[in-house]
């Protein structure tokens, strides 16, 4: 389809820039189908989410549908304690991105800002705590969790998100932190703001874009996660997060493919929105992440 | 530090870093303060379970000593000699390896690809796929999942339909399940690489490029000798980054294999120690298994680090 758009398109160039770069219409052809590929996929579900059952289990498929019903939506909202789900899945998230986020703000303070003993061992350490693999660590996590009584708590969730998000958070804000200028801690300084002050009206606006693109991260990895959900949440499954509840149309030997893309749907949206708002920043932020 | 202040002036030592600038507040407590929150957080909620971890991998610790109060009897490295006699863990320490390395290269591949391709192209196509490339980034990994099983379903998926494949099932082989999560983890994760090597070729100043020219430099010359060398300390970044994603693929393997394929045919080093440790409830051989697998990310990162300090970066 995007071939056709692009075709179009082409006719309304002068044909004198088309002779000129001819290498030109071919990358933009090829951008636009490979856009297309890219998000097909996305494009499937949200199409299968309003798909009628039969359209859906049926075996000649088609990328389009005249009967968009929201009986697949229904039958996820339908789902006992849904809303539950939903609401333990937001509060989680927006938990660990808080917390991360003024923790990671502190850290970054220190160690871009200040000189000290063993401050580049602290910033290996941030590093190498990046490559832990947090699924090995659900073992141990388990019976910490099942000794202090937070098993079936969100807490469970919470506390070891924030610990997971936190490596690389840090590691990204250093770039927006230090891109504050000096000069304005010594004006500071000078016209007698103490350095609370500093560090709470001063430095925390100035670095609150690069928190907000940090916080993408801490954000979907929270959200995405269904790991710890799947661990820790044993029994009581009112402190249940959104991703089990998808997986409850999710049975290999049937899947309810309708509940299954309508809940897959339901849980993209929000990551999808926080994404699209974030992302200059992002895309900033990764340029300063990586180049510092 | 007050005698130093008089050398400092507004010279910049290094990249981003005065070497010997002293703080309006100086006192050396306070960063110390401000990472506590930080420091007691990875202490208690990383450094403590790793430490338990490597615990647990030394002791005998099934369902008996979890739930029927037997006593745990230390077992030194006998799990690890259990584990390395297991003709299983080696199979699946080699797909890990494979499995990642194979990922890499495409996530490297496609995303570098895209991102040359985005300079190349006007603002209506760029936005096109660069909107696209978010939301595949965004979509969360089980969502991920699921649409591209359904994309490849046997019955009801249009790629078989289109590809004239008839009812194949791709989840049936060990390669074909294993390539299907390789392009999940692809779709997924190439956004990172593209926006970031796009990111990195932008920022090359463009003087660099046309003096490039001016001396009769081909466009290929250009690309090998000017833009891949200013890219280099991204390039180390990204490839890094994917090998640590990718080596630690859980979720999709998880979910499209259906907690790690026919037999085991499909498990990754994640996957099989989740299942040993919660799914047969030998907890100390899971333990053992992740103990492996942090080993092998350290090894990584070390030689992360070593490619830092040889760029001359300062940290």
């Amino acid at each position: 389809m995007s071939l056709v758009r692009q075709a179009g398109k082409s006719r309304v160039n002068p044909v004198r820039r088309f002779v000129r770069r001819p290498g030109r219409l071919a990358a933009e052809s090829a951008a636009l189908l490979i856009a297309a590929v890219v998000a097909f996929p996305l494009y499937w579900m949200v199409l299968s989410a309003f798909k009628p059952a039969g359209e859906i289990e049926s075996t000649e498929p088609r990328p389009w549908t005249f009967a968009p019903t929201l009986d697949s939506f229904r039958r996820v909202f339908g789902q006992q304690e849904f809303g539950r789900y939903f609401l333990n899945s937001v509060v989680v998230a927006v938990a660990v991105v808080i917390a991360s986020a003024l923790i990671a703000f502190l850290a970054a303070t220190a160690v871009t800002r200040f000189r000290f003993r063993m401050r580049t061992t602290v910033l290996i350490m941030f590093l190498v705590a990046q490559m832990v693999p947090v699924e090995a660590l659900t073992i141990p996590l388990f019976f910490t969790m099942r000794d202090l009584g937070g098993l079936n708590t969100l807490w469970s969730l919470i506390l070891p998100h924030i610990a997971f998000s936190l490596p690389f958070a840090i590691w990204m804000l250093r770039g927006f932190v230090k891109a504050v200028p000096q000069a304005l801690e010594e004006a500071a300084a000078i016209d007698g703001a103490s350095r609370a002050r500093f560090l709470w009206q001063i430095l925390f606006p100035l670095v609150l874009p690069g928190l907000v693109a940090t916080s993408v991260f801490s954000f979907i990895s929270t959200w995405n996660d269904f790991l710890f959900a799947k661990s820790f949440i044993i029994s009581d499954i009112s402190q249940s997060t959104l991703p089990m509840a998808l997986l409850v149309f999710y049975k290999p030997d049937d899947p309810d493919w309708g509940g299954v893309m309508a809940a897959s749907t339901v849980m993209t949206i929000p990551v999808l929105v926080f994404f699209v708002l974030v992302q200059r920043r992002l895309v900033s932020g990764l340029g300063g992440a990586v180049k510092d | 530090m007050s005698s130093r202040a008089v050398e400092r002036g507004r010279v910049r030592v290094g990249r981003g870093f005065s070497r010997s600038s002293p703080r309006p507040w100086g006192g050396s407590r306070t960063p110390w303060l401000y990472l506590a929150p930080a420091l007691v957080v990875l202490g208690g909620l990383l450094a403590y379970p790793i430490y338990q971890l490597g615990l647990i991998s030394l002791f005998h610790y099934t369902q008996a000593q979890v739930s029927g109060g037997e006593p745990t009897t230390f077992e030194g490295f006998g799990n690890y000699a259990e584990l390395f006699g297991d003709e299983q863990f080696w199979q699946v320490l080699l797909a890990t390896v494979v499995f990642a390395a194979a990922c890499v290269l495409c996530t490297l591949a496609v995303g570098c690809a895209l991102a040359v391709l985005l300079t190349r192209v006007r603002a209506v196509p760029r936005l096109a796929l660069m909107l696209a490339a978010l939301g595949a980034w965004a979509t969360p990994a089980i969502t991920g999942s699921t649409v591209w099983l359904f994309l490849f379903d046997a019955d009801f998926g249009p790629v078989n339909r289109v590809l004239g494949l008839g009812d194949h099932a791709w989840t049936y082989g060990r390669f074909s399940a294993f390539f299907l999560v390789l392009l999940e983890v692809v779709w997924c994760s190439f956004p990172f690489v593209m926006v970031t090597v796009y990111a990195g070729i932008r920022s090359v100043p463009s003087e660099v490029l046309e003096a490039a020219s001016l001396d009769g430099a081909s466009q290929w010359r250009v690309w090998r000798s000017v833009l891949v060398p200013m890219l280099r300390p991204i390039l180390v970044v990204v490839t890094i980054q994917s090998v640590i994603w990718d080596f630690k693929v859980f979720t999709q393997i998880y979910v499209m294999t259906g907690g790690g394929g026919i037999a085991g045919q499909n498990l990754v080093l994640n996957v099989y120690a989740y299942q040993q440790a919660f799914a047969s409830s030998q907890y100390s051989l899971g333990a053992a298994i992740g103990v492996v697998m942090l080993l092998i990310l350290l090894a990584v990162t070390l030689v992360y680090l070593r490619l830092l300090r040889r760029q001359g970066e300062e940290l």
